[in-house]
């Protein structure tokens, strides 16, 4: 079963909300991922984003651009990303963790193969990006069958129509594309983002998560006035970016102002 | 036969097409798909692209028969589709012209477009000038060291050129980085892609664009030679000039469509951009087609001679093509693509462009094995001025 339900359920029961950091798997080197997934638990994180690295990634800014090469340098693909899932489980048997990429290599690994391993790995949710619902109703059903949530992208130009399909397909949270681009170019307008997410309130009553462009402690907190999570990508690269040799102490102290700007609202 | 009436209207060609994108594109899709609906059921809209086609392009582009190279062969029969001699010097204008109208019925003042060889930028630079829009075109920093005279081309059109420095340097990454620019600016914006490939409805709308030169064919080689032909024989990069002249030629179920991909330094070497025969399905730029991949599903870099072809897809009504078996798919590599733009050149007066050159390679492999009576049609989907400093390097010729 997915843990995200639970750890949602925890964090609102304590009026806290969840912090949801992303790092690529395999940047800057394969050996330092599961350290950086442990800190970020550590300093704060509520649920794990696992970027899978891939050689196209349309949706994504310079800068996870940089991650996905520095991480398919050292050949990273789905079978050590699972491995790092199961390293990472060693230690830590409670977070939940989402793998999050490019319908791609899970083509070429196949659907149903993809499923079992992430099941085995303890995965407990899934983002594919360039995956519609229109795309992807069989997939979307075996992940649930296997207890694995699939967590769909809204953006600020879905349609009600689009709204009511998704969030009836989604399962684990909704993750809200606060501006109209890729990861992390610019920066997001509130009451935009604020007057979307009472749209998707009104249809789900999943948790609703905004990411694409939180930068700093400030706008964390301020996103936590209107949504249940603060998804942090490129921001956290930046600092593995900067200084890849000590990027688990980087990402710890930049996740732990985060974390006390939320928790202090 | 029931496959003209592809695609279904979620995009598909059989297992193959589809809608494969992030959310943040849906909705622009969306809005194209209802305005392209609109344009092909409208006879203003169609009139006008035909007036376009006629008085700009310099449409009907000639049927020729090339009939001294193909009695040098000894066998069948060869016709070129003079698609050379449109203006700009390829068939990718004609796609450019429709996507240029349907952006202005949308009230887009500003077009983007990713370009490989640079054809496709030049002639999405042209239809901007001509429209008075704004044009941005991607491309690859290895490919702008490869055409430096399309860059200028583009330039002097009025267009900005945006070098892309990220993944391979090439076409599918100036294709991602249009993609990401179209994501951001979709408000004003309208992405002309130059291949029968992407999200729906752009393998759709390219084909039905570029299937003038299937339908004056159609008109052409009776007039010409009395029949239609027996095979038609066109390159396959991402696939436009061989949808073009394909899809007119799908019901005729006698006339055998051949598409010819590029096998760069051969298949065994893996160096090439053969998709259809080397690749396996998958999901890249917003539909699930034939790709080069790894084993993880990482898409590996091409390599042709001509930066036309050099993709590692292929357009998903192609794949269906050859799943189906309507159309065969084969390759010709470097070395033979060169020796039939140099035949062309010394038998008939024509330079054709190294993609063609593929098509032409072909034709000249099959020719002599056939009967004179045979009649194959190429696709001479464009002209080889563009090409000259590649083939000059090859022949140990520079140019100062």
């Amino acid at each position: 079963m997915s843990r995200i339900p639970n750890t949602f359920e925890i964090l609102r029961r304590s009026g806290r909300k969840a912090l949801i950091p992303f790092v690529t798997a395999g940047d800057p080197d394969p050996a330092a991922t599961v350290p950086i997934m442990h800190a970020m638990v550590a300093s704060g994180a509520d649920i794990v984003e696992l970027g899978v690295p891939f050689s196209d990634p349309m949706a994504d800014g310079p800068v996870i651009q940089r991650s996905g090469e520095r991480a398919l340098k050292h050949h990273v693909g789905l079978d050590r990303v699972f491995a790092m899932v199961r390293e990472f489980r060693d230690k830590d048997a409670l977070t939940p963790l989402v793998l999050m990429g490019y319908a791609n290599p899970i083509e070429a690994m196949g659907q149903t193969e993809f499923i079992r391993a992430a099941r085995e790995a303890g995965v407990d949710g899934v983002i594919v990006v360039d995956y519609p619902p229109e795309e992807c109703q069989d997939f979307a059903r075996n992940l649930r069958e296997s207890g694995v949530d699939l967590v769909f992208l809204l953006a600020p130009t879905s349609t009600p129509e689009r709204i009511a399909m998704i969030t009836r397909i989604a399962s684990g949270y909704i993750y809200y594309v606060s501006l109209r681009g890729v990861t992390g170019v610019a920066n997001i307008d509130l009451a935009d983002v604020g007057a979307k997410i009472a749209q998707i309130r009104a249809r789900t009553a999943l948790p609703v998560g905004v990411g694409f462009g939180i930068r700093d402690a400030a706008t964390a907190r301020a996103i936590c006035d209107i949504a249940d999570a603060a998804i942090i990508g490129s921001r956290i690269i930046q600092e593995i970016e900067t200084a890849p040799d000590s990027a688990s102490e980087r990402v710890a102290a930049f996740l732990s102002g985060v974390r006390l700007a939320m928790d202090a609202r | 036969m029931q496959m003209v009436d592809l695609p279904d209207e979620h995009g598909h060609f059989g297992p193959y097409g589809g809608v494969f994108v992030a959310e943040t594109l849906v909705h622009a899709l969306d809005e194209l798909r209802t305005e392209y609906d609109m344009c092909r059921a409208d006879p203003a809209f169609l009139a006008e692209f035909e007036y376009e086609l006629k008085h700009y392009v310099g449409r009907p582009s000639p049927v020729y028969h090339a009939r001294r190279w193909s009695s040098m062969l000894g066998g069948a029969q060869i016709y070129l589709k003079r698609e050379d001699l449109n203006h700009t010097g390829a068939h990718k204008i004609n796609n450019t012209i429709g996507q240029a109208l349907v952006a202005r019925r949308m009230r887009k003042p500003r077009v983007i477009a990713e370009t490989g060889a640079g054809q496709h930028g030049v002639a999405a630079a042209t239809v901007a000038a001509r429209y008075g829009m704004e044009c941005v075109v991607y491309m690859g920093s290895e490919d702008m060291k490869r055409q430096a005279a399309n860059v200028y081309r583009m330039k002097l059109l009025g267009a900005s050129v945006v070098r892309v420095e990220s993944g391979s340097k090439t076409l599918k990454d100036a294709l991602n980085e249009a993609m990401r620019d179209w994501v951001t600016n979709v408000g004003n914006t309208f992405y002309i892609i130059g291949t029968v490939a992407g999200p729906h409805p752009y393998p759709m709308m390219v084909r039905d664009f570029q299937s003038v030169i299937g339908r004056e064919c159609m008109q052409q080689m009776p007039e010409l030679a009395g029949r239609q032909p027996d095979v038609v024989i066109a390159c396959v990069g991402g696939g436009s000039n061989a949808m073009g002249i394909f899809y007119p030629y799908i019901p005729l179920e006698a006339v055998r469509l051949i598409g010819v991909e590029a096998g760069g330094f051969g298949l065994s070497s893996g160096k090439h951009a053969a998709s259809l025969a080397a690749g396996k399905p998958g999901v890249l730029h917003g539909n699930r087609t034939y790709l080069l991949q790894d084993e993880h599903g990482q898409i590996v870099e091409t390599h042709s001679i001509s930066a036309g072809l050099d993709y590692p897809g292929v357009g998903p009504e192609h794949a269906w093509l050859k799943d189906s078996g309507r159309a065969e798919y084969v390759t010709i590599d470097d070395s033979e693509a060169l020796a039939a733009f140099h035949a062309l050149c010394r038998h008939e007066g024509i330079i054709p462009a190294l993609e063609s050159s593929h098509a032409l390679a072909y034709a000249a492999k099959i020719a002599p094995t056939m009967p004179k009576d045979t009649l194959l049609l190429v696709n001479l989907s464009g002209r080889g001025d563009k090409d000259m400093h590649t083939v000059g390097e090859k022949s140990g010729i520079r140019f100062e």
